[in-house]
């Protein structure tokens, strides 16, 4: 080094890393380790679970000490082989991304637990274990990551492991609905590597901390309002949005119950990440613009959603259609843009992670105990077992927004903030929605649960590894329901953070900028 | 292509090509080449191979399954960004010893542990959908 008087300080980061900032690239590195571990284990059926559900609860464990650490010293900072960003890929974790990918965790690892009682020995052999670890590998790293085109990376992670997911056993039926899904997500995916592509042209920088300065700094002059627009378009896509959400009940009925679980949490919710990361961080004034727009796509997709609810008589199908509901309650609060707004889209987003999953394992219960996924063949669940009953009705209370469970203080969020500039119909929409939510859902329950028994079916017991998972999930539903002042306080850091990224900037360019 | 002089060259070309895909592999640090493009080139090799002499022997002689090798190379890979973490520096940070072996200086890297990892990934993922393209049903 002597010999070369270059000032290495201006490209290379020289200042020893201190351990906790691993914890930033941790998650997405430990999925992909243990996944190739798994990978290569592919034949030993038997110890698939025994490796994948440890190693998701140490990513919960990892994820929960990286909300700590974020939520104690701010936005964490690691560069990819210690070059400087803006040329070094950074990994930034902030309050947002942390807690997305916490929820994340959690319900991959849920969903581990269920995929017990769920996924045969046929599905385990076509790889259900790791094509998990990597799908969360995708999942963690699209939270995490601080740079633009490596977030695409990670959507394509993500993209093909749930491929791999979608058509686990390979049966005409889901070859049908993968390839839906594949197709229309590759369009989405494509179109934001096209304005990926755009935006690399226009601000020769793919680090989200340095397009949130420039951006700023130049926004007069620069066609800013085409990012937003395009980004606005595929992410929407991403996150079933109306009117492209076509996908969703073409594809979210055929594959496992589990898988169907995990897609539900997972997917939908990192095209929402995503949203608020362009539309809140890097383009907020376009944001502004967009917000009518955003708000008639909310709505439309909220009300949508829960009439195509009402109108499904398969539990799965379903349940797809309310997944998209909440995701026009997100679309709503972000609209709105105020504190409230963002911060109800993102608890909402947390609450609809766990929910959703729970609801479907809980269909996949349902149609395990009953034989069927059908509203018009189901029946006498609540006499076959109570619990399970019980259950199932605080999910559907909790998807529906009512209190006292987790769904409810997100809602009233967006309601409050949207009456607060007035938008009273935006606010009426939300409660509709509920209320029609609540109206598909109790219908479920009435016929599925209440009705008597329509034919003698062989006593069918619930395994206690897919109740623990269900139980667990619905249990914190119900805490943060009662007691949501932590999260809620976590969410609006989480929104401040968003909105004035002025940590954020500082912890990729600790120098100033 | 199952001429006699096909079946009889097939070989020598396999092993002259997968010697210089390493050649490649290997070169790939300052110079054109490194892992991706030595994994093609390795996978072209067995692909003649497969061609000459059936799947099964591809299968044989390349004793660990294609999916199994490609898993070992995103293992060492990962493992190659992951040392960094004993030296207080960023993931995925170069590395380098420079052990005297018989007088010659080797410099070894985290870099060419990765990039190795990257040749492997490529050579099993690439490997596996040929094989599978060529056998039509069973992965």
């Amino acid at each position: 080094m002597a010999a070369n008087p270059a000032d290495l300080s201006a490209a290379l980061v020289l200042t020893p890393v201190p351990a906790a900032d691993w914890l930033v690239v941790l998650p997405p590195a430990w999925c992909l380790l243990v996944g190739a571990v798994l990978l290569m284990l592919r034949k030993s059926l038997h110890l698939q679970a025994l490796i994948a559900i440890p190693a998701l609860a140490v990513l919960v464990v990892i994820d929960a000490l990286l909300l700590a650490h974020v939520a104690a010293n701010g936005p964490v900072t690691m560069v990819m082989g210690r070059w400087l960003p803006p040329f070094g890929i950074a990994f930034t974790a902030d309050l947002t991304g942390v807690l997305f990918a916490l929820a994340g965790a959690v319900v991959a690892f849920a969903g581990s637990v269920h995929a017990l009682a769920d996924i045969d020995a046929s599905g385990r052999r076509y790889g259900f274990y790791p094509f998990l670890l990597l799908l969360m590998a995708g999942v963690s790293g699209a939270f995490l990551t601080g740079d633009i085109f490596n977030l695409y990376v990670w959507f394509e992670v993500l993209l093909i492991s749930s491929f791999g997911l979608i058509t686990l056993g390979s049966e005409p039926r889901q070859i049908d609905g993968a390839i839906k899904y594949a197709f229309l997500n590759l369009v989405a995916t494509t179109l934001f590597l096209v304005t990926t592509g755009y935006l690399y042209g226009i601000f020769g920088t793919l680090n989200m901390a340095d397009i949130a300065v420039k951006a700023a700094a130049g926004r007069a002059e620069l066609p800013l309002m085409t990012l937003a627009t395009l980004y606005f378009l595929a992410f929407g896509m991403k996150a079933a949005a109306f009117p492209v959400n076509f996908w969703l009940p073409a594809s979210y009925h055929t594959p496992r119950v589990v898988v169907s679980a995990l897609f539900a949490g997972l997917l939908t919710k990192v095209g929402i990440y995503a949203l608020l990361r362009t539309l809140v961080m890097l383009f907020p004034v376009e944001r502004e613009e967009l917000s009518f727009l955003i708000a008639i796509v909310g709505v439309a997709t909220m009300l949508l959603g829960a009439l195509g609810a009402l109108g499904q008589s398969d539990i799965r199908r379903l349940l797809g259609y309310v997944v998209i509901s909440g995701i026009g309650v997100i679309l709503a609060g972000l609209s709105l843009g105020s504190p409230g707004g963002i911060g109800g889209a993102i608890f909402y987003a947390l609450h609809s992670m766990v929910v959703m999953t729970a609801l479907y394992m809980a269909a996949g219960l349902a149609g395990r105990l009953a034989g069927s996924f059908d509203l018009n063949r189901l029946g006498g669940l609540y006499s076959r077992s109570a619990l399970f009953s019980a259950l199932s009705l605080v999910l559907f209370f909790a998807a529906s927004g009512l209190p006292p469970f987790s769904g409810f203080w997100p809602k009233v969020m967006v309601a409050k903030a949207a009456i607060d500039i007035g938008a009273w119909w935006l606010t009426a929409s939300v409660f509709l929605a509920g209320f029609l939510t609540t109206i598909a859902l109790g219908r479920v329950f009435a016929l599925a649960y209440w009705r008597a028994e329509v034919r003698g079916l062989p006593a069918q017991s619930i395994p206690a590894s897919a109740l623990l998972p269900l139980a667990g999930l619905t249990a914190l539903t119900v805490v943060f329901g009662l007691f949501p002042d932590a999260l809620l306080s976590l969410v609006q850091h989480a929104e401040q953070s968003l909105a004035n990224p002025d940590a954020y900037i500082g912890s990729v360019f600790p120098g100033g900028k | 292509m199952n001429t006699l002089i096909f079946r009889t060259v097939a070989p020598f070309l396999t092993a002259l090509m997968a010697l210089f895909s390493i050649f490649v592999l290997l070169r790939g640090h300052n110079e054109p080449g490194g892992g991706f493009i030595g994994g093609l080139i390795a996978v072209s090799a067995l692909a003649i191979f497969g061609i000459a002499n059936g799947i099964a022997a591809v299968r044989r002689a390349l004793w660990f399954h294609p999916m199994a090798i490609s898993a070992f190379g995103l293992f060492i890979a990962c493992l190659a960004g992951l040392l960094s973490a004993a030296f207080g520096v960023p993931f995925m940070t170069g590395l380098w010893i420079t052990p005297t072996v018989l007088g010659v200086e080797i410099p070894l890297s985290s870099v060419m542990l990765f990039d190795t990892g990257v040749y492997l990934v490529v050579v099993g993922a690439i490997t596996s959908i040929a094989l599978a393209l060529e056998a039509g049903d069973d992965v």
